[in-house]
């Protein structure tokens, strides 16, 4: 008996110990939470995708509050209407936040490229490019398991029957999580409605990438020096499009005729009809060129 | 010598996670990627440390004078529970960086069995105060280990070709198996 109220007393009063020391504590290493962290939080769109630079949405929410230095509008897949709102709940300047779309910098599908083996294990791009850099004969293009499609947090990618992924611009928010997880780096981040872009990711000279995929950049820089906005660039036998350039300045992209393996290809549909009317120029002007010469030829003789 | 034998020992020969199974729910819990396990790993062996301090302290000076070492459990319990409470009100203060990295851990160990029974281990062998808190470390160290090789393990496991039936926790306790069937190579080796 006289153990048992023992035991009771002493569990009592150590309980009522540790419950007041933990009181105390909860008062004294209390933390003033911004309630504005919470209303930001709500006001984003919950995709935790990370595109602004930060864990997810809480960090970016508490960031954005307590930083006078971080801009409200590093939410991507929220667009304007979202860094509007955050900029107004944080009394901070809105600004333009650049529409961007992933866009798939491989035009390789089954058809224009060659297979270094089979592979034969789990579908997913990160597991095949462990064996001797994936079974795809060029290193750098996309290999088509679909890790990007099964990573976005949008649902905005596919993969299509030629084993390259499709990007649903309407779906896509631009939050690049696809190209964080390919391990080709194959995904690049546009602006949304850039008229034309190289679709190649390969960095083998010319002759090498040639042989590997029929639609590659073999980088003979032909489209830049045919560029007047100065819009590409050749670095490490791959030509790069400036989108933002392009979507400025440019409405008649003569690239597309200069490519000799058609490696840039116009993506909007106003680029597509100009680039018919450029190629038929081009053809009719060859076709007249050739009469000539073949006129003077006569003449000669 | 003495200090070192105690150290390894706890770290691999008595290995708590793989040949006493002891902390078994946050060793397969947190085990699925390694920089949450090494944190994990890190966040147990400090709260290990501090508790076992704590409990020898409050062993020594109160349960044993007042003759109430029957009720050492459940004191301890108790302790444990309240003072990572403590720490973690501590640390949410003074440190946000450690607490975002150690937060989500500290309350998950709060009511860990492996916590509980270092002290419970410390005071039932009698060990002295620095005895306990280097066979604390060691026992945290062999912990973190533990952990850190598991969570290794089913990071390369995830690319591996597993059987329907065994996929995810099944796999995992036969590699577990595994990990304890070769620590048990060190039994015997010291202590």
């Amino acid at each position: 008996m006289n153990t048992a109220i023992m035991v009771v007393l002493v569990m009592t009063g150590v309980g009522l110990i540790f419950g007041l020391i933990l009181a105390f504590a909860n008062k004294a290493f209390a933390i003033e939470v911004n309630p504005l962290i919470e209303i930001v939080e709500e006001a984003l769109p919950k995709g935790q995708c990370g595109a602004c630079g930060y864990a997810g949405c809480a960090a970016y929410a508490e960031a954005v509050v307590l930083d006078p230095d971080v801009p409200p509008n590093l939410c991507i897949p929220g667009k304007k209407p979202v860094a509007d709102e955050v900029a107004e709940i944080t009394g901070k300047k809105s600004a333009e936040v650049e529409p961007q779309v992933a866009q798939i910098r491989c035009n390789s599908g089954i058809a224009e490229s060659t297979k270094k083996y089979n592979y034969v294990g789990i579908e997913d791009c990160i597991a095949a490019s462990l064996v001797q850099g994936g079974p795809k004969g060029c290193q750098y293009g996309c290999m088509g398991f679909g890790t990007c499609a099964a990573n976005c947090p949008f649902d905005a990618l596919s993969m299509g029957e030629n084993g390259l992924p499709i990007v649903d611009q309407k779906k896509c928010t631009g939050c690049g999580k696809c190209a964080s997880v390919c391990p080709k780096h194959v995904i690049a981040m546009s602006p949304i409605g850039e008229p034309v872009s190289v679709l190649c990711n390969s960095k083998d000279k010319g002759a090498a990438a040639k042989k590997v995929c029929s639609v590659a950049c073999i980088g003979c820089g032909a489209c830049k020096k045919s560029c007047p906005y100065d819009a590409i660039t050749v670095e490490n036998n791959l030509a790069v499009v400036d989108g933002k350039i392009c979507l400025e300045k440019c409405n008649n992209p003569i690239c597309l005729e200069k490519c000799p393996t058609g490696a840039i290809v116009p993506l909007t549909e106003d680029a597509k009809k100009a680039s018919v009317v450029i190629k038929e120029a081009a053809a009719k002007a060859k076709a007249e060129k050739a009469a000539q010469a073949a006129q003077a030829k006569k003449e000669e003789k | 010598m003495e200090y070192f034998t105690l150290f390894m020992g706890a770290v691999v020969v008595n290995n708590f996670v793989l040949t006493k199974f002891l902390g078994l729910c946050i060793f397969f819990g947190v085990s699925k990627n390694l920089s949450a396990s090494a944190g994990m790993g890190i966040a147990v062996t400090a709260v290990m440390v501090m508790s076992s301090a704590l409990a020898w302290l409050i062993y020594n000076f109160i349960l044993l004078p007042f003759g109430l070492t029957f009720m050492t459990t459940a004191v301890f319990v108790l302790l444990i529970a309240s003072f990572v409470q403590l720490l973690e009100m501590v640390i949410k203060k003074y440190s946000p960086a450690l607490y975002n990295m150690w937060g989500i851990y500290l309350l998950l160990i709060a009511t860990n069995c492996i916590v509980l029974s270092i002290p419970l281990i410390n005071v039932e062998s009698s060990y002295g105060f620095l005895y306990s808190l280097v066979n604390a470390v060691g026992s945290g160290l062999g912990f973190a280990l533990a952990i850190v090789l598991m969570a290794s393990c089913r990071e390369k496991l995830r690319l591996a070709d597993v059987p329907k039936p065994l996929e995810g926790i099944g796999i995992a306790f036969i590699i577990a198996g595994m990990l304890a069937l070769s620590f048990l190579g060190f039994s015997g080796m010291i202590g």
